[in-house]
């Protein structure tokens, strides 16, 4: 494995008296792409929230390049990170959401070119430049000028990821991008991340239901149940021959759902 | 029953018509005032002081609970005790923007709270600051929900006029019963009151939806 | 449980009150008030009956089949709405004489503020009908309900459910109208407030005393309101525990 990018360390996060991740421990390699899977309430989306410094995490450390995330070096101790910290920390992240959230006041060229601009003090001229670079990328260049109502779940989702790379991060991270998608849309969305993981060095991070898609892209496939990890490995170990009871289940659930 | 025609066209009206002018004035004046006291209340209630907020929150139910005619009373009999001389029209505005910021201010957080959480995490995500994601992002998507509402309030601030002839201010109201007192006729004074009221509702209604429907175009399509 | 605000305010308002009335000179205007109060009550309760019963029928009027029915619903709900009620009042009293129907101050109230908080509560009313998922609809004409019976049973009661939040609303803006019946002679709270207030001066006092009276109405009307709503709605919260 390549140099590490993230690392969750005894990571704990509560609601009040429900643990949705207990002590998680978690290590990902720059590049690398990691799928998490399992049953909904398990806490997967909770991890992608707590890297995206969403959520606080109650206990443990969250490490990006060597460097604390939600916390900060002052004087030699670990502090809880300022706003500012988590700001500057945030740049190496992006994320896709299962809804998308663009911003419906905006054109898609505008959700792509603007966020660079305010958040990142980019040239507007650079910044709509690339974002028409993007929106060929995923497709979407013909759709440039229209607002995300006007467009199909598919085409949203490809505009959101165009508009999250817009930002240049690192690490990627995806909540369960084809969740709401409709079911003859959901291929267009999962060719353009196959080829984000495929094509590009980017570091992906990714909750979905998919498991023949996350078997394909992935490096390797992370099943959670009750906030832990209960097994991980490369696809072929943990999706053909699971060896865990859990993970067992949860596959035959899946197959069967089908 | 006799109706005078005469009396209608040569009397009632032309007296009547300035005491609309008094209507449609106080009426803007003191919208703009709700707004603008809603404002504040609506932000104070949304802040994290909580002492703050519990303040706002209790003003704008005691407001809601208190009928207009009392804000007025109060305030014509008591400001000139604590010494403000202010002439009738504007202690009327003034009385009108206090009772209608309450509901200005539930409109204006209304509008906020219809923005989805989504929206502000977007903006978080991809690292707007603070004040740019509201000003960037919330606030224009706040805007269409509240257009609707605000015109409402309007509407409705235009109707409550005629109270303000409880404290003689010379809007329509009360210019008819001056020439009801003066005439004797209380037919035709008060059916052209009515009428004008009812007309002028029913055209700002149609204004409200044309100005709604051009607002934001773009994002009705679709669902 | 943690002990709510409310709990500890009120023996202190009550004890609060119990002083005030006896030593300081509230004795003088207050029971002038109180007798205004029972006319502000007396016109505020049959009104508000009067209201809700005109809210259904013009409600349901406005999405009639029947294209006469329809019209006259949406006339009355245009004018009552459009016309402010202190208009609507001097015209009942002043104006309907003309045309040889005399009306006592009372039942001009009575039907002035119904008439007019019925205008506002008939478009909650049509509202909420609509609100009521289609589906309910398809139901009923695939169990074969009578309409009448579809909407005696399965409609209106889900759409009054609905309807609670705003219909309180429209309740406290009727208690609020009740503070113009001056224009038509009565003396309720309001008009016996400004003309205590023109005897005695005591100008802060009486409009404290007036303003907590109609806080008080208003949350005697939100808190039924809220009653309602939970009442209604016990069986109708999803999820587990």
């Amino acid at each position: 494995m390549a140099d590490e990018k993230i690392r969750f360390e005894a990571v704990s996060k509560r609601y009040g008296s429900l643990t949705v991740l207990d002590q998680l421990d978690l290590s990902i390699g720059a590049g690398e792409v990691v799928s998490i899977i399992g049953p909904s309430g398990s806490g997967k989306t909770t991890v992608l929230r707590c890297l995206m410094t969403l959520e606080p995490v109650d206990d443990g450390v969250i490490w990006i390049d060597g460097i604390p995330l939600n916390k900060e070096l002052r004087s030699g101790a670990l502090i809880e990170a300022s706003p500012a910290h988590l700001r500057r920390m945030r740049t190496k992240l992006g994320m896709v959401f299962q809804n998308f959230n663009l911003f419906p006041h905006m054109t898609i060229l505008q959700n792509c070119s603007e966020p660079p601009v305010y958040a990142l003090g980019a040239k507007p001229t650079e910044a709509r430049s690339r974002a028409v670079d993007l929106l060929k990328m995923v497709g979407m260049e013909s759709k440039q000028d229209h607002y995300p109502a006007q467009l199909s779940g598919g085409q949203q989702q490809r505009a959101a990821i165009a508009r999250t790379l817009a930002m240049q991060p690192e690490i990627l991270v995806f909540d369960e991008p084809t969740s709401a998608l409709d079911p003859e849309t959901i291929g267009e969305v999962t060719e353009v991340i196959r080829a984000l993981a495929t094509k590009h060095s980017y570091t992906m991070l990714l909750v979905t239901h998919q498991i023949d898609f996350a078997r394909d892209i992935s490096d390797r496939i992370c099943f959670f149940d009750k906030g832990r990890i209960v097994e991980q490995g490369p696809p072929d170990a943990v999706i053909d021959s699971p060896k865990e009871t859990r993970t067992q289940q949860f596959l035959r659930k899946v197959a069967k759902a089908r | 029953m006799d109706w005078r025609w005469d009396f209608t066209f040569e009397t009632v009206i032309p007296r009547i018509l300035p005491g609309l002018w008094v209507t449609v004035e106080v009426t803007v004046l003191s919208f703009f005032l709700a707004l603008f006291l809603g404002l504040f209340l609506m932000l104070a209630k949304r802040s994290k002081i909580s002492f703050l907020a519990f303040l706002a929150a209790e003003f704008i139910e005691f407001m809601r609970g208190m009928p207009l005619v009392v804000v007025i009373f109060f305030l014509f009999f008591v400001l000139p005790m604590a010494g403000i001389y202010l002439p009738p029209i504007w202690t009327g505005v003034l009385a009108m923007g206090v009772y209608n910021s309450a509901p200005a201010a539930e409109i204006l957080r209304g509008g906020l709270q219809a923005v989805p959480k989504g929206q502000w995490e977007a903006a978080y995500v991809l690292n707007y600051p603070p004040h740019q994601a509201f000003r960037r992002i919330i606030l224009p998507q706040a805007v269409g929900p509240v257009i609707p509402g605000l015109g409402n309030l309007l509407i409705l601030a235009f109707k409550e006029t005629p109270l303000l002839s409880f404290v003689a201010i010379p809007e329509m109201l009360d210019t008819a019963k001056r020439i009801a007192s003066e005439t004797y006729r209380f037919t035709e004074p008060l059916t052209v009151v009515g009428v004008l009221f009812l007309i002028l509702s029913l055209v700002s209604a149609v204004f409200i939806k044309i100005v709604e429907r051009h607002m934001i175009p773009e994002m009705r399509h679709g669902r | 449980m943690t002990p709510r605000p409310t709990a500890m305010l009120i023996p202190i308002a009550f004890l609060g009150g119990l002083y005030f009335a006896v030593f300081s000179n509230v004795a003088s205007f207050l029971p002038a008030l109180l007798n205004g109060l029972t006319v502000t009550i007396q016109v505020a309760i049959p009104s508000a009956i009067l209201a809700y019963a005109i809210s259904v029928a013009a409600g349901l009027g406005r999405l009639s089949r029947n294209a006469a029915v329809r019209l006259m619903s949406g006339a009355y709900v245009e004018i009552f709405r459009g016309v402010s009620l202190l208009v609507i009042l001097f015209w009942l009293f002043f104006v309907l004489p003309e045309f040889g129907l005399t009306l006592s101050p009372y039942v001009a109230a009575l039907l002035g503020i119904s008439l007019n908080a019925g205008a506002y509560g008939a478009e909650i009313i049509r509202g909420a009908v609509q609100a009521v998922p289609r589906g309910q609809y398809e139901a009923c004409v695939t169990l074969n309900m009578p309409g009448w019976r579809k909407y005696s049973r399965i409609i209106l009661p889900q759409a009054l459910i609905i309807a609670v939040p705003a219909l309180t609303n429209m309740t406290i803006e009727l208690l609020k109208g009740t503070a113009l019946v001056s224009a038509v002679t009565l003396v309720d709270v309001t008009a016996a407030g400004v003309r205590q207030n023109q005897l005695t001066y005591r100008t802060i006092e009486i409009f404290s005393v007036l303003a907590l009276i109609y806080f008080c109405l208003s949350q005697v009307v939100r808190f039924a309101g809220a009653l309602l709503e939970t009442g209604f709605n016990r069986h109708l919260r999803t999820g587990r525990s």
